[in-house]
């Protein structure tokens, strides 16, 4: 058990320290990071609760960090992720608003950002590809041999592609709620 | 201190979507309302929250709280913005497990899943859209996407090697430049 919260608790202080650019930022290295722990069973569950993440109150980060924690060793292990995901940013804020006010300024930050920046987008990208060739022609990782095409899921995949393209400023909830209802009516009644 | 605790519990509570939703609201607390911050100072915490790791609202409002009240207050809203997620995760989670099984539950998360990727997706192209374009980047936005999509290295080392090659790059390739923006 002891072993359980202490991993928890490391593997989101690592996520914590390497996420640069807010919420988004994070889902490459907590998928890397809970698949290699089994974590859950499949890329699939996590998406779950991803979604459940993105569509109640507070920072992405935390809900992640406690929901992953909470599945593992209930609420001491929300706990124990969520205050993992949270120190590396508390221990460095505080270091900078005490010492070091000048940091965004720095060069060595400067040019550290300027390499980490179109770093993120590329990884989150490489995810976002995985995700959806898994998600809707059921293709893993590079076996790119065997796929299915699901006319169902192939419009589900158009219209929140489309609705996301149309309104670009429409809210996370909105589209989790869409292609639940889709879900619900493509895979369930038809 | 109660205070601080109060307005990042509500910030904490009242966004949805986290990160750049948030910033609104704590311009409201910390700058209209309270005024424990400056105008100008808030800028700078969102400088520095963009800068340093982790989550935007847990940077500012460490941020924030230690402006006000010292250690105190930074463990103070720290704690407040992160304890309505605790709970109503909690409680999602569990009320979630009971229906994990449940067919109709699991065909709309088949459609969710979809959702999902397509929104990680756009996220990618939106930060993309925001990026300072050269040649470097380009080959750094390729780096991260082959490393990572045929997991040839570990994540935390494409980002240590972007990282590497962003200071050789502006500190000591283009000396001039860097100096000419700071």
């Amino acid at each position: 058990m002891f072993s359980l919260l202490f991993k928890l608790f490391y593997t989101f202080f690592k996520i914590g320290v390497f996420t640069f650019g807010g919420g988004y930022a994070m889902i490459p290295l907590i998928t890397e990071e809970v698949m290699k722990n089994n974590w859950v069973e499949s890329t699939d569950v996590l998406l779950d609760f991803i979604a459940i993440a993105e569509s109640t109150p507070g920072a992405f980060a935390i809900n992640i960090a406690t929901f992953i924690g909470f599945e593992q060793a209930n609420v001491i292990g929300a706990i124990a992720a969520t205050l993992g995901v949270v120190l590396p940013s508390f221990i460095i804020i505080l270091i900078i608003a005490k010492a070091f006010t000048k940091f965004a300024t720095n060069k060595y930050v400067i040019g550290f950002l300027a390499g980490v920046r179109p770093v993120v987008p590329g990884i989150i990208f490489s995810v976002g590809v995985a995700f959806i060739l898994k998600s809707v022609f059921k293709i893993e990782g590079i076996e790119f041999g065997t796929f299915t095409l699901e006319w169902g899921s192939i419009l589900i995949l158009a219209v929140i592609f489309a609705i996301s393209q149309k309104w670009k400023k429409v809210h996370p909830i909105y589209l989790v709620a869409i292609s639940g209802v889709l879900g619900l009516l493509i895979y369930g009644v038809l | 201190m109660l205070k601080i605790f109060f307005a990042f519990f509500k910030i904490g509570l009242f966004t949805f979507g986290g990160g750049y939703s948030m910033i609104p609201l704590i311009h409201f607390y910390a700058v209209d309302k309270f005024k424990w911050i400056g105008e100008e100072e808030f800028i700078d915490i969102i400088a520095i929250a963009e800068s340093t790791p982790g989550p935007i609202a847990i940077n500012s409002a460490t941020y924030v709280g230690y402006k006000t009240n010292g250690v105190k207050g930074s463990i103070a809203a720290t704690v407040g913005v992160v304890l309505p997620s605790l709970m109503i995760i909690i409680i999602i989670a569990a009320f979630l497990m009971q229906f994990k099984d449940n067919q109709w539950v699991e065909y709309a998360f088949m459609g969710i899943r979809i959702g999902v990727s397509v929104m990680i997706f756009n996220a990618a192209i939106r930060i993309y859209k925001k990026l300072n374009k050269n040649i470097l980047s380009y080959i750094l936005i390729a780096f991260g996407f082959i490393t990572i999509y045929f997991k040839l290295v570990p994540i935390v080392f494409v980002i240590l090697i972007g990282g590497v090659i962003g200071i050789v790059s502006h500190v000591f390739i283009h000396k001039k430049e860097v100096n000419g923006d700071v």
